[in-house]
């Protein structure tokens, strides 16, 4: 038993280990310039926060929750905006970034002269986008507890969702950059993701929509994501939040195996 | 030596890209210690067949060995042993000249102070330490190129590819690289690398194939592929433009054969000297003439009918 066993722990350490590597090399280029792009990437949603969940939310006031109670509309918003910012910080390196490293450094083809795997390079480059995700999340996060948008008990509670999301994000902008052919598509991804901003239950609630839109946005992976934090951050969930991560975790997977197949179909060639 | 098991053995090795056929059916042998080098012009098929050997382009037939190994199973196994420095440059644009070598060590697995170790001898093995802060984009071709080198050293490979080391060098920058790769061919480091220069593949090489529209024409080391399909002197003369093709027909029987070039007439023969004299007994006066040793390239232009690079 532990015979059988023991080659396959030692192929998974391998595996986790060549992973990090491919992080790891991201860190190195970590500069001081990064902050820049960090700081903006955290005040996107706060600005949206502050500017529609607090302005535009003075004017709307109290918001029913499916489970019947009511909560100010910043409060509402604000879960919608933590996953938004979640999802967006994790495209923006697996997409992009991703994209660039693939194509025009020719960064990868480098690394597979190495034992290091395509699979391992996009569970690594994924490893890398949740770093920042990460960031971006807890401070967030933070900010909501400060202005009394949730507890801190169910903040820490909405971190690990947080960090859920952001994974499945960045293994779903890797399996779409593998198809993309120049920077022009790239466009196409800021629209679709835009799209999910404005109408995943983010700042109107889904049941506000016609029955068939309501449909058509409840299976879209940000409205799973809102509803999870939300849930979460308002206390207002029910079981309908395993549904969520189940669908979460299966994005992330499925992600994670087309963006390894397709970069292997793309590079070994 | 020769009965020590070959690092490198591929048979009726066939790589297909839609239609076209890259590599139709080679058989190749490489053994411990040996520089072996893949001779031809661009398009032959050496890259393919390099890049089947680093493990990085599957077969599309036949059998392949790589250090006893099967590539399609153990591709991990056997790149964890191998020196890869491509055709194109591919360091990393992010990173010092230093962390390339660091980062590059970490994929193989190295542990970090190993890794700066290493790092340290390889960029004072290609003379770069004076770089070692700087990024890898003001470098010159040269220096990038000497980088490559050292980053494919990094894991101390069984076996080191190199992918035309030298192209698009100016001459001082080759012979640094050159330099370089004949100290690691002393230290015992088996090469396999691929070229178009017949000065290179001359200098560096033990044994080398030929290879021409994917298959290969001739095999040996350097002296044997010259003694077997050339002559000992090559006359080159050139005349006034338009006027060769006339010409040639006027030298036949000198020597062991013509070649007839769009700049020059190549007189393939024992004793250059005494075929000047023949030549200028003919009447004939050419514009210039050189007298020299035959080389690779003219085995090449004897086995394919063209020269290696136009």
């Amino acid at each position: 038993m532990v015979g059988a066993l023991l080659p396959r722990l030692v192929g998974l350490t391998a595996v986790a280990r060549r992973s990090a590597s491919v992080t790891e090399r991201n860190i190195a280029t970590l500069r001081s310039s990064y902050w820049v792009v960090l700081i903006s990437g955290f005040l996107e949603p706060l600005l949206y926060l502050l500017s529609i969940g607090v302005g535009v939310g003075a004017l709307i006031g109290e918001l029913p929750l499916p489970d019947g109670s009511t909560v100010p509309y910043a409060a509402f918003v604000a879960p919608a905006m933590l996953a938004a910012s979640a999802m967006s910080g994790a495209l923006a390196e697996t997409t992009f970034n991703f994209f660039a490293k693939m194509k025009f450094m020719k960064l990868y083809d480098g690394v597979l002269a190495t034992p290091v795997r395509p699979f391992e390079i996009a569970l690594g480059e994924l490893g890398w986008a949740m770093a920042r995700g990460v960031l971006y999340s807890a401070a967030f996060l933070g900010v909501m507890v400060a202005m009394e948008l949730t507890t801190p008990t169910r903040a820490l509670a909405a971190f690990p969702a947080a960090v859920l999301i952001g994974f499945a994000f960045g293994a779903l902008g890797m399996a779409a950059s593998t198809y993309m052919r120049s920077w022009q598509d790239f466009d196409l991804v800021g629209f679709v993701q835009f799209t999910l901003f404005l109408f995943s239950g983010t700042f109107v609630p889904a049941e506000a929509y016609p029955a068939v839109l309501r449909w058509l946005v409840e299976v879209t992976p940000l409205y799973r994501a809102v509803d999870l934090t939300r849930g979460i951050t308002t206390g207002s969930g029910d079981w309908s939040l395993l549904l969520d991560v189940l669908y979460l975790l299966g994005v992330l997977v499925l992600g994670l195996v087309v963006a390894g197949r397709r970069m292997g179909r793309l590079l070994y060639r | 030596m020769t009965t020590a098991q070959p690092l490198i053995q591929a048979r009726g090795l066939v790589k297909r890209f839609g239609d076209f056929t890259a590599v139709d059916g080679i058989d190749v042998e490489v053994r411990p210690g040996e520089a072996f080098g893949f001779l031809g012009p661009n398009g032959a098929g050496k890259s393919s067949t390099m890049r089947m050997i680093g493990c990085v382009s599957p077969p599309t037939a036949g059998e392949l060995r790589i250090l006893g190994m099967d590539p399609r199973r153990d591709g991990p196994a056997i790149r964890a042993r191998l020196g890869v420095c491509p055709q194109l440059d591919n360091l990393d644009p992010e990173l010092t000249v230093r962390e390339n070598l660091t980062t590059y060590a970490r994929y193989f697995g190295i542990p970090r102070r190993v890794a700066a170790q290493r790092a340290a001898e390889l960029l004072d093995f290609v003379q770069l330490t004076e770089r070692a802060g700087s990024k890898v984009e003001p470098l010159s071709g040269g220096m990038k190129r000497r980088l490559t080198i050292a980053r494919a050293l990094v894991n101390s490979p069984d076996l080191v590819l190199l992918d035309e080391p030298t192209t698009g060098l100016d001459p001082q920058a080759r012979h640094l690289v050159w330099e370089r790769l004949f100290r690691l061919k002393r230290q015992g480091v088996t090469l396999v690398l691929t070229t178009h220069y017949m000065d290179e593949a001359e200098q560096l090489c033990d044994r080398l194939v030929v290879m021409d529209g994917g298959r290969i024409v001739a095999e040996g080391s350097p002296r044997e592929l010259i003694d077997r399909y050339s002559t000992r002197e090559v006359v080159e003369l050139r005349f006034v433009v338009d006027s060769q093709q006339d010409v040639a027909g006027k030298l036949d029987g000198i020597g062991e054969r013509v070649e007839v070039l769009p700049d020059r007439i190549l007189l393939y023969v024992a004793d250059g000297d005494a075929a000047m004299a023949q030549v200028h007994g003919r009447a004939l006066a050419p514009a210039s003439v050189l007298v020299r040793r035959s080389g690779l390239e003219d085995v090449f232009l004897h086995l394919t009918g063209r020269t290696l690079v136009d």
